[in-house]
């Protein structure tokens, strides 16, 4: 374990682990807590639900987001669902058989303890969001209605229509609210991060940029907690919202905090597929609809013939025909694997041979268009305006793209980075989901975190670290905020003449080529050099219009996309040195003869950790994982 | 297709604005408005000159941040659409589209089409929630819920916060916005305790941000993304006198 700090993991059984860490750890007294500000950087599922449930434990929390309001967070569009084991179903769904599924979704590259963790508080999150007055779908008896994911033999995910996140977000956004009238939570909307700062190696605030004004704030606090999602916009093209980013991390990765497993991606089967060159987002179409959609090609490659006149004979149901059991609910990265291979073979319809059709006439046929409306309705409605087809009429055409981001910053059991008093929560962090995530487990992972996890942490931390307070005079912040201008002036300074979109795509189509559903060395390799010639020419040849002051969008990008060009080398490094193919990360050189992914769980069991070297190469360390309760199979989805 | 985009433009608060014409020569009907103005910012800033600023982010319908006049109406003209959502093939070749800000005095002006929609936050501080703690919650299912009832909540709780209602609204009034949050939580078993005190609260904040009262022509429901109706507007009426 060199160089990688102690992941504190719980010494006995996983299974009632964190309640006995729970108990253990220390308190502080409500009055003490009240002398304590937090920063909260980040407002969605995790940020707002930390920060609410820390005001009301009696701290003094600041909220930082760069949007105007908590409620824009990204975690908003979440469609689909949320996890929760509860035992209620008659398909016999318990707290082993989630952990279990998130284990071997992960293919063996999350920690056991965690994933234990999170499907002993799952049944809880939902009580908590009931109580907040989220509407979830309900039986007519009255009790929570659930349905099924990818992944996934039991009918286990609770949601809200296909606006799950954005009911689950609103409840954490109302009980923030709250926590801002009652005086306990400041909250500092429209505010950008651009440095950490640390004093003696901890956590002890950041540098913003007030986005209306420009001007430059510092803020300080006894710990710092980031919530700040994850980084699939390095792609240009991906299902996030526009401003989503990896500054905040990549910032802190840059003062020592370990970036864990970057190059886990997550492309997501079912989305919009791409066509302008100016377009400028994927959506996502929730991958429920795969309960009820078949997806299917022509069984003749160049067939070009409109989906209504290809008889069924001559449509190949590839998910049924190559996983029975399964069929359509394979695991994503195994339904776009092999959505992008008969692409590639020439059985691809719609421009450029890019996409395969997700079909509900079946199930419209069966159950009536009604039904189906109630259950997608809104999904549908996207579709149409995205695509001006029907997809009540004909088939939804479908492609991968990137989607959740399963690398992140590492964290210990407690949710703290290698920075003492740096907390890092939800997307931003890297932990439970392994190498793949699972459908509908996102959402439940973030408001573990938020409302559960951290908590309790940043407490037991606290409690046993004496601190005072600092002031933004400190040398420390001084320096923070020098590094911060020094930055911006290089942007606004350099003379260039082409606007930051133009790199951040040409970004985006290298690492989708070179580091997206499947990757191989030499591609790595050149994608390694490519990005680092990119990288420079951005440094010399951008445009960002304007001055620091007031608002200044471009400037925003392009600080964005600075930081993107080196998280995508260290992603593309973690891909090269991962000699095996495990969930989301495919490489080429090491599948079956069946075109399945080859584990190597003597020498890969582990999270890669990277350390941030100045002067050179980053480090990899190693955090090896163990198994006591399951084995590692092979995940077998046929 | 070619399109010309009027645009309304104002550094800020301070100094004056003034409508500026661009014409995009050959732009794709496939290409959603906010593209269009994307590949616009491309060529202002290869021009030297200062792109255009509009609020957007996920650019699929749900966030909210996105919001202007397309020719006069709030998202376009297309219904329950959102205007990032608001694809060219809605509009005829060679047509002049008109882009202001949304405008009332509770949203002040930014820059161009952004405007500060932070009085809407300020409405949900003010009781737009369940008084409920952390950690301690009853069993999700000990309070069961008819199917009709969810659904009717989620109806109403669907609203994005995008403030397309108060723009529309002859008098700048938000009560869309505070009916639409009264009646997702005021229809739930959770909402009840709090139901009346929340009701005045939040209508009570209303007049102080600055939002005018309901003008009953019914904007707001002809423009809301989210096809809120405006009946709950009545259903507020009714509740602040429980």
């Amino acid at each position: 374990m060199s160089g990688c700090p102690d992941p504190r993991l719980p010494g006995g059984p996983t299974a009632g682990a964190w309640q006995r860490c729970k108990e253990g750890f220390p308190l502080i007294s409500p009055v003490r807590k009240g002398q304590i500000d937090l920063l909260v950087v980040g407002t969605g599922l995790a940020g707002a639900s930390a920060a609410a449930t820390l005001a009301q434990q009696g701290y003094r929390v600041t909220v930082l987001t760069y949007h105007d309001s908590p409620r824009r967070a990204h975690s908003v569009a979440a469609q689909g669902g949320i996890n929760a084991a509860r035992p209620v179903a008659v398909d016999g769904d318990s707290i082993h058989r989630l952990f279990a599924d998130t284990l071997r979704g992960g293919d063996f590259r999350a920690r056991e303890a965690g994933c234990r963790r999170l499907a002993e508080i799952s049944s809880g999150i939902i009580d908590q969001c009931v109580a907040q007055g989220v509407p979830f779908a309900r039986e007519y008896g009255g009790s929570l209605a659930t349905r099924s994911f990818g992944g996934a033999l039991v009918s286990r995910t609770f949601y809200a229509r296909g606006q799950t996140g954005q009911q689950l977000l609103y409840g954490a956004y109302q009980a923030l609210m709250r926590q801002v009238e009652l005086g306990r939570v400041t909250l500092l909307p429209r505010h950008d991060l651009l440095e950490l700062i640390t004093v003696d190696g901890v956590a002890r605030g950041v540098v913003t940029r007030q986005t209306h004004t420009g001007e430059l704030e510092v803020h300080t606090a006894r710990a710092v907690l980031l919530c700040t999602g994850g980084y699939s916009n390095v792609y240009f093209l991906s299902t996030n919202a526009l401003k989503s980013n990896a500054s905040a991390i990549w910032r802190a990765h840059r003062k020592g905090a370990l970036f864990a497993n970057p190059c886990f991606t997550q492309i997501h089967p079912t989305c919009i597929p791409s066509g302008d060159a100016y377009q400028s987002k994927l959506t996502l179409m929730s991958e429920s609809l795969r309960n009820d959609g078949r997806i299917w090609l022509p069984k003749q490659a160049g067939d070009n013939r409109t989906a209504h006149e290809i008889p069924e004979q001559e449509r190949d149901y590839f998910l049924e025909r190559m996983y029975p059991t399964y069929g359509n609910m394979t695991p994503r990265d195994v339904a776009s694997r092999r959505a992008r291979e008969l692409c590639n073979a020439g059985h691809g319809v719609g421009p450029g041979g890019r996409s395969v059709y997700l079909d509900l006439t079946d199930a419209i046929k069966t159950e009536g268009r009604d039904a189906i409306a109630a259950r997608y309705g809104n999904l549908m409605t996207m579709y149409e305006r995205i695509s001006g087809d029907d997809p009540y009429r004909t088939p939804m055409r479908i492609y991968p793209a990137p989607h959740y981001t399963m690398g992140g910053l590492w964290v210990d059991y407690q949710l703290m980075s290698s920075i003492p008093g740096l907390f890092v929560l939800g997307e931003a962090n890297y932990s439970e989901h392994g190498a793949n995530r699972l459908g509908a487990s996102a959402l439940m992972q973030g408001l573990a975190d938020g409302y559960f996890i951290a908590p309790a942490t940043v407490t037991a931390w606290l409690a046993g670290t004496p601190g005072s307070d600092l002031t933004s005079d400190h040398p420390a912040c001084r320096e923070a905020l020098n590094s911060a201008r020094a930055r911006i002036g290089q942007l606004l300074d350099n003379g260039g003449h082409r606007p930051v979109d133009v790199f951040h795509r040409e970004l985006g189509a290298l690492m989708i080529d070179r580091c997206g559903i499947s990757r191989h060395a030499e591609g790595l390799r050149d994608g390694l050099q490519r990005v680092a010639q990119l990288e420079a020419q951005f440094q010399n040849e951008v445009r960002v219009p304007g001055g620091p002051e007031g608002p200044n969008p471009e400037l925003e990008k392009a600080l964005r996309v600075n930081d993107f060009f080196g998280l995508a080398q260290l992603m593309l490094r973690d891909a090269l040195a991962r000699e095996e193919s495990c969930g989301a990360h495919f490489r080429e050189e090491h599948q079956s003869a069946e075109g399945e992914a080859q584990r190597d769980d003597v020498n890969f069991a582990h999270i890669a950790a990277w350390e941030f070297n100045d002067y050179g190469d980053p480090i990899r360390h190693q955090e090896p994982l163990q198994f006591t309760d399951l084995q590692p199979t092979t995940r077998s989805y046929r | 297709m070619k399109l010309t985009l009027r645009i309304w433009r104002q550094q800020d608060r301070k100094q004056s604005g003034a409508y500026e014409e661009h014409v995009l020569e050959s732009v794709s009907p496939e290409l959603s408005l906010l593209e269009a103005l994307d590949q616009l910012n491309e060529q202002l800033i290869s021009d030297g000159q200062r792109p255009v600023s509009f609020e957007h982010d996920c650019r699929e319908g749900i966030c909210g941040s996105c919001g202007f006049l397309v020719n006069g109406q709030a998202h376009g003209p297309r219904t329950a659409t959102s205007v990032c959502q608001l694809y060219l093939r809605s509009f005829g070749d060679g047509e002049v589209l008109t882009l202001e800000p949304w405008r009332a005095t509770a949203f002040p002006l930014i820059q161009d089409l952004m405007v500060d929609r932070s009085s809407l936050d300020r409405l949900i501080a003010a009781g737009g929630y369940c008084s409920t703690g952390t950690g301690q919650a009853p069993d999700g299912n000990a309070l069961p819920i008819g199917r009709d009832q969810a659904t009717r909540a989620f109806d109403t709780a669907t609203c994005i916060g995008c403030g397309a209602c108060v723009a529309s609204c002859r008098n700048a009034s938000a009560s869309l916005f505070v009916a639409a949050k009264l009646a997702h939580l005021g229809q739930l078993p959770q909402g009840q305790p709090e139901r009346g005190k929340r009701s005045r609260a939040m209508q009570e904040r209303m007049q102080q941000e600055g939002f005018g009262s309901c003008s009953s022509n019914l904007e707001c429901e002809a423009v809301c993304p989210q096809e809120i109706s405006a009946d709950w507007i009545s259903w507020m009426n009714r509740e602040s006198r429980r």
